[in-house]
């Protein structure tokens, strides 16, 4: 199975680099962008073939390595 | 008075760390990231400054999880000192011994210059040869030296005096002008600039020097 995880800054937690890429968008003339917020996509390759193992699998890779729960939240998709 | 000093592949400040412990009478033994054990005796372990892992995924991150970081911690726990600097303050937030994290810099640049830190608390025993209120003017060199908690963490750490360090002009956003902060014990201290950087004659001061001999004295006399 595929796994796909969505890390991102919380809200509240400024984040400069996505603020970076606001200010560059509008000079490039975007106007009206009034947010950035920038985060990553990790996409993992799984043995397991049950999707409920697999999500739960995925989770825990999240709290342990793949996101600092003090600052990110994340979202799992399974496919 | 014995020292580990971890070396990550990444790690570029593991030597100066050990001269600095060497000056200040210590027998400083480096320990390689996949070692599961610390050498038996040690008093203190230093975690260096660098690029652990590449700073992949989060700076610290990959380190936080690596082989000797269970040693460091379970150190910790037991009640030894642990000295991070740098990339080494990251990697133990990242293990969770000093809460908050680092963020990127709030300028978004890297930014390597002397800055001049306000000393918040003597009750350490990495600060004890400083007097709370010194000035003393110490390199930084990161990109990711933004410290970050939620208000209840600040609030602690500012009602148990855990606070070491403040910047005297916030170089990188830093909640409260935070530089460096010490564990509930008092035993672990986390800071991002850099005192082995200000400690031999020729780095142009000595007032990082003064962190090592207190903290080796101050070991040796346990």
């Amino acid at each position: 199975m595929k796994a796909r995880v969505q890390v991102m800054l919380k809200t509240g937690v400024l984040d400069p680099q996505g603020e970076a890429v606001r200010h560059a968008l509008g000079s490039l003339g975007f106007d009206g962008v009034e947010g950035v917020r920038q985060g990553k996509v990790i996409e993992i390759d799984l043995a397991e073939t049950d999707k409920a193992k697999a999500e739960e699998a995925v989770k825990q890779m999240c709290e342990k390595l793949l996101a600092n729960t003090v600052i990110e939240s994340y979202t799992v998709e399974i496919a | 008075m014995k020292a580990a000093v971890v070396v990550f592949p990444g790690s570029n400040c593991d030597r100066d760390l050990k001269v600095a412990f060497e000056n200040a009478g210590a027998d400083v033994t480096m320990v390689w990231h996949k070692d599961t054990q610390m050498p038996s005796g040690i008093d203190v372990i230093g975690v260096p400054g660098g690029f652990s892992f590449g700073d992949y995924l989060r700076c610290g991150a990959i380190a936080a999880n690596s082989p000797i970081c269970q040693s460091v911690i379970a150190h910790a726990e037991k009640g030894g000192y642990v000295l991070g600097i740098c990339n080494g303050f990251q990697v133990l937030t990242e293990t969770g011994l000093l809460p908050g994290v680092l963020l990127r810099n709030g300028g978004l640049k890297y930014v390597c210059k002397a800055v001049d830190l306000k000393v918040e608390t003597a009750d350490s025993a990495y600060t004890s040869g400083y007097s709370e209120g010194d000035r003393i003017t110490i390199p930084i060199a990161h990109h990711d030296g933004n410290y970050y908690a939620d208000e209840d963490t600040l609030k602690r750490l500012n009602d148990e005096n855990r606070v070491a360090f403040r910047y005297v002009q916030n170089p990188n956003g830093s909640l409260q002008d935070i530089a460096g902060i010490l564990s509930e014990n008092r035993r672990v201290l986390g800071m991002m600039p850099h005192p082995e950087r200000m400690a031999d004659p020729l780095h142009g001061n000595t007032e990082g020097r003064i962190l090592f001999n207190s903290l080796v004295d101050q070991l040796q006399t346990a």
